[in-house]
């Protein structure tokens, strides 16, 4: 910034808006979300409250309660928590993730916290070397989120299965198809995933966006330009997913721990 | 209805500057170069200042306003308040010439590193076609007006003199991206976009799109898409292996690396 032949100016910026707020909300509600994940993760507990499965345990690959194991127990000898068998999947996607990549980058590295603000690094090298070159992943973990899109959808369905018996009200309401909060959240909450996943950039580049001839595929063709179209709204997806995800497993948990009752439709 | 701008100048050459105070009368419906031209034209007739068409179109008034890189012609003082001060300064990331004037060379260097387009034969008619669909792919590139905003606003750069050798900046990956996804080149320059233009040294920060006056979606529609494309040529083993074994579609044949 200060770099001889340049304007000699010491401010750092001369900005007079509050370029701060955007860097400082993001990482408190960043910081906010990962320890309340973390808690949740290391937990082991309080995951599942019938017929709800919390997507931070989805799917349940270790030693999990009765009910909350639809793919089986492959990791039925791991000794910590379930979730942290399938965490790298989410997690990876989104830490690799074009939009969060800009958002920790500014927020929580400074590298810039806003434009036209001088990072507070003396050397910058971006993502160029080991260890964030790895962003280039991303793709891959993409993939996973298809799969992982496809399980939390399944959960969806399940969440329509008929209560336990303790939870009925009146008689005869087990049975049948059945519909509560929790289901309405979880729909919310695939929308989202759904949404976050294929607005994805590695979506867009897979689907049609690598092409250089889009006349000679038609039908890529107008994929990509339905992808380009939710890709616009990339970050707003990000952060609902989050917050969906977030919430969905906060109502599990205080299902399974009695805190409250379902609110039931049917 | 005139009243009186509280604007400030930074004035000086390489060997130090300073802003200084140039109170001047400006009316509604004006723009900053307007109120700069009158100090140009009352109180300071030296003041250096480069600008040419008034409109947004040239690209030659770039410099920042209170920290933010825009258009001095397109820059309204109807988005201030009348009591606000304006600070003017010129582009910090390139050398200054004299008070606003700054020296963009660093960029028409960054241009001549990039290999032009390089189309095939013509047909037998003598024509080249392109499907319409092809061609619209790349107009939004072709918008850019080159004020190099957003080469000044990019930390990479702004921040790190040092890096300037190793980094064309955000209006050439812009060029790469278009270039590439252009149906008819026949240069495949993705491995000198990640190595001699360094691409990776972006970390899609989106700076640039920010400031872009032309409102080129530079991050999503260029530089991510050529991020991808990089991953195809040198990061993903399943595309290596698609290529090697056949199934990859042929979209990419004809192109010979640069
Ligand atoms: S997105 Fe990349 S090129 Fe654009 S300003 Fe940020 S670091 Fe520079
Ligand atoms: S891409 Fe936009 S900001 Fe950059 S030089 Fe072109 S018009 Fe200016
Ligand atoms: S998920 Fe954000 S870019 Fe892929
Ligand atoms: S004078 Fe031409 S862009 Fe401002």
């Amino acid at each position: 910034m200060t770099s001889p032949g340049r304007a000699h100016i010491e401010a750092r910026t001369l900005r007079e808006d509050r370029w701060w707020l955007q860097p400082l909300t993001t990482f408190v509600v960043f910081s906010a979300f990962v320890v309340y994940a973390t808690v949740r993760a290391f937990m082991g507990r309080d995951y599942y409250a019938s017929p709800y499965l919390s997507p931070f345990y989805s799917p349940c690959l270790g030693d999990c309660v009765e009910g909350a194991s639809d793919f089986g127990q492959p990791f039925g000898w791991w000794p910590l928590s379930a979730a942290l068998i399938i965490l790298i999947f989410p997690l990876g996607f989104r830490m690799t993730c074009y939009y969060y990549r800009k958002s920790y980058y500014r927020a929580f590295w400074l590298s810039p916290p806003a434009c036209g603000v001088a990072e507070p690094h003396s050397a910058y090298s971006g993502e160029t070397r080991f260890p964030l070159v790895l962003q280039n992943v991303h793709r891959y973990f993409w993939y996973a989120a298809v799969l992982v899109g496809l399980v939390l959808t399944y959960d969806v369905l399940l969440a329509f299965r008929p209560m336990p018996a303790e939870y009925a009200v009146g008689d005869g309401e087990t049975s049948g198809v059945h519909m509560g909060l929790g289901t309405l959240l979880m729909i919310a909450n695939v929308v989202f995933i759904w949404l976050y996943t294929l607005s994805c950039h590695s979506c867009r580049h897979v689907v049609g966006g690598r092409l250089r001839h889009f006349s000679k595929h038609p039908v890529r063709y107008r994929l990509w330009t339905w992808v380009s179209r939710l890709n616009t709204s990339h970050g707003r997806w990000a952060w609902y997913s989050l917050f969906s995800v977030a919430l969905v497993d906060l109502y599990v948990f205080l299902l399974a721990t009695g805190t409250i009752q379902d609110v039931r439709f049917f | 209805m005139s009243y009186t701008l509280k604007l400030r100048i930074w004035r000086g050459d390489k060997d130090g500057g300073a802003v200084e105070d140039f109170p001047v009368e400006v009316s509604e419906g004006e723009v900053v170069l307007d109120a700069i031209h009158r100090v140009q034209a009352t109180q300071a007739g030296d003041l250096a200042v480069r600008w040419n068409c008034k409109a947004g179109k040239c690209g030659s008034c770039s410099a920042e306003v209170n920290g933010r890189p825009r258009l001095m012609c397109m820059c309204r003082l109807s988005d201030f308040e009348e009591d606000e001060t304006i600070t003017v300064t010129p582009m910090r990331t390139f050398p200054v010439i004299r008070d606003l004037v700054t020296d963009v060379s660093f960029n028409y260097e960054k241009a001549k590193e990039l290999p032009s387009f390089a189309p095939p034969p013509r047909d037998a008619d003598g024509k080249r076609r392109m499907a319409q669909v092809d061609v619209e792919r790349g107009q939004e590139f072709r918008k850019c007006i080159e004020c190099f905003l957003c080469q000044n606003v990019c930390h990479v750069v702004r921040d790190h003199e040092d890096n300037k050798e190793a980094f064309a900046g955000p209006r050439f990956f812009l060029r790469y991206a278009e270039l590439d996804m252009h149906p008819l080149d026949t240069h495949d320059r993705r491995e000198l976009a990640q190595g001699a233009a360094g691409l990776g040294m972006c970390n899609i920060t989106k700076c640039c799109t920010e400031v872009c006056p032309e409102g080129i979606h530079i991050t999503d529609n260029a530089i991510i898409p050529m991020k991808e494309r990089v991953v195809d040529k040198k990061f993903d083993p399943l595309v290596w292996l698609g290529n090697k074994i056949g199934i990859r579609n042929k979209d990419n044949d004809g192109r010979t690396e640069v």
